[in-house]
């Protein structure tokens, strides 16, 4: 049985990863709205399960959180928001998809390079689970870097918080007062990014951040 | 011994067989499921039978090569579908049944394939030489990647003793598993040249593969490229049945019996597996030929994903 349990919750984690490199290949809008959805979703099951096997009803509500805000309000609102944009044609990349592709494989090992040798303690499974997690936050940095587009980017946040929820809930004792801090910042950081969007779609007609650029000192 | 020459001829014979057979329920499943009533599941034996009995045309300045490019694909096939492990793990000539050489083998009838369609000259066998030949350097690296993953979880390439190991050691789910099923799906799609990569019943010239490159051929030819792209689709269910679900195999020294059900259920499989291509084929769309490329890197991110899993893992 704990055999079982352990083998579903590391699948689970790996489902995760794999959306998250489904996120990284997504190259239209819409796409990658519903690709996020269904990691919310994978990780509420992920977080369910860890509350059953480890007891610990806390994790229900950060499982339900997780459903609630992640897989319905963020990408419902989201799509809301998109349309009026008027971004529903392909995400502008910096590098190609191939590309990404390998440099998030790059970051998956150095992820279990990373984690392999400071966990020596803990067993194989458990091990693994937090090295996922943990790619799969280098996945979201990498997403926010090679996209262009800001909607994009709010996405390759989210994720990464996703993985930052997958690693909390892998370790036990992890206390609802942080989960729900957390939950409520990343909240709050989607409305100071709509906001941001708004304010840089006024101001250049585009939500592509490139034109950010001239507005650095160094440029002159 | 002489039983050991049954069971191979079997085998041999068994995947000949069945071959038009797969290809008939496909498309009846596919025109059941538009709403059509679909020909016949024995209509793909009929096609071969009318193929055979046609003149075969040969261009006129056709060489040699283009005579014997169909029997030479066709026999490389068959002995990659011959040697899978299909209803039995000790057949007599598992030993040659590494997954490295049967990759080799399927390599060398596409490569004939190629050549053949570039002999005569035309435009459309040229285009679907290149296209075929650009999707195949893509998928192989990714099949390669499949099969070091098989190789590091069970310690050989050796095709019946990984169907052995994985029918009989409980090693539960593993992520790297379902990682390579995924790759292997796109891999055999691509490589079957089916829906989304290619679309096998049409001739619609902008889009066609593997059709647009054995366009010129005609009559008996045709016929055993026809039965040949049939045996490499039974090849690929195998491999799948072979690594994925070898439940029911019958072990090296099981009685008739045990062949006997091992049989059944790779025939009750096999069938599974190609309703379910043909429901996955009707929700899909194809893609245009460029993004075959990002397609089949997919793939290739997969496998190099789960061997790195494995090796990495396995390191420390």
């Amino acid at each position: 049985m704990a055999n079982i349990s352990s083998d579903i919750s590391h699948s689970l984690a790996g489902a995760i990863l794999v959306i998250s490199f489904m996120l990284l290949y997504q190259e239209r809008m819409f796409g990658l709205l519903k690709v996020f959805a269904m990691q919310a979703m994978v990780l509420s099951i992920a977080v369910a399960w860890q509350a059953y096997t480890q007891q610990a009803a806390h994790l229900y509500v950060t499982a339900a959180i997780a459903f609630g805000v992640k897989g319905v309000v963020i990408p419902w609102s989201l799509h809301r928001i998109v349309p009026k944009l008027g971004i529903y044609r392909n995400i502008e990349k910096v590098v190609g998809v191939g590309m990404t592709m390998l440099a998030g494989v790059g970051l998956t090992v150095l992820a279990i390079m990373v984690i392999f040798p400071v966990t020596t303690e803990e067993t194989g499974v458990v091990r693994e689970d937090l090295a996922f997690a943990f790619a799969v936050i280098l996945l979201g940095f990498l997403m926010m870097i090679t996209r262009r587009n800001a909607v994009s980017q709010i996405i390759g946040f989210m994720s990464l918080e996703n993985g930052l929820i997958l690693a909390a809930t892998g370790a036990k004792g992890m206390p609802l007062v942080v989960e729900i801090s957390v939950a409520f910042s990343v909240l709050i950081a989607f409305f100071v990014f709509g906001v941001f969007i708004f304010r840089i779609r006024e101001r250049f007609d585009t939500i592509d951040v490139d034109n950010l650029n001239q507005f650095r000192g160094d440029r002159g | 011994m002489i039983a050991d020459i049954i069971l191979q001829g079997v085998q041999m014979s068994i995947v000949l067989l069945i071959a038009p057979l797969l290809t008939g329920v496909i498309r009846k499943v596919k025109a059941r499921l538009l709403r059509r009533r679909g020909a016949s599941v024995i209509q793909p034996y009929y096609d071969l039978w009318r193929l055979l009995h046609k003149e075969a045309l040969m261009a006129e300045n056709a060489s040699w090569l283009y005579r014997v490019v169909p029997y030479a694909a066709f026999a490389a096939v068959w002995v990659a579908a011959a040697l899978v492990p299909t209803f039995a793990a000790g057949l007599l000539f598992n030993w040659a049944a590494d997954l490295l050489a049967i990759v080799a083998l399927l390599g060398t009838a596409r490569f004939a394939l190629a050549l053949a369609g570039m002999d005569v000259g035309t435009g459309f066998g040229g285009i679907g030489s290149s296209r075929e030949m650009m999707i195949a350097s893509l998928a192989e690296p990714a099949m390669l990647m499949i099969i070091f993953t098989v190789a590091l979880l069970a310690q050989t390439t050796q095709l019946s003793i990984i169907a052995y190991y994985i029918a009989t050691t409980p090693i539960g789910l593993r992520v790297s598993l379902g990682l390579i099923l995924v790759a292997l799906v796109i891999v055999s799609l691509a490589e079957n040249a089916r829906i989304p990569v290619d679309n096998p019943s049409t001739h619609l010239e902008l889009t066609m593969v593997h059709e647009a490159m054995v366009l010129e051929y005609s009559g008996r030819h045709l016929a055993i490229i026809e039965l040949t792209a049939s045996l490499k689709l039974v090849f690929y269910m195998s491999l799948f049945v072979c690594i994925f679900a070898p439940f029911g195999i019958a072990s090296p020294a099981s009685s008739m019996g045990g062949n006997v059900i091992g049989m059944m259920a790779y025939l009750g499989k096999l069938m599974i597996g190609g309703v379910l291509l043909a429901v996955g084929e009707t929700m899909v769309a194809k893609m245009r030929v460029f993004r075959v490329a990002e397609f089949l890197g997919g793939a290739l991110v997969l496998g190099l994903l789960a061997t790195v899993l494995l090796f990495v893992s396995r390191g420390m």
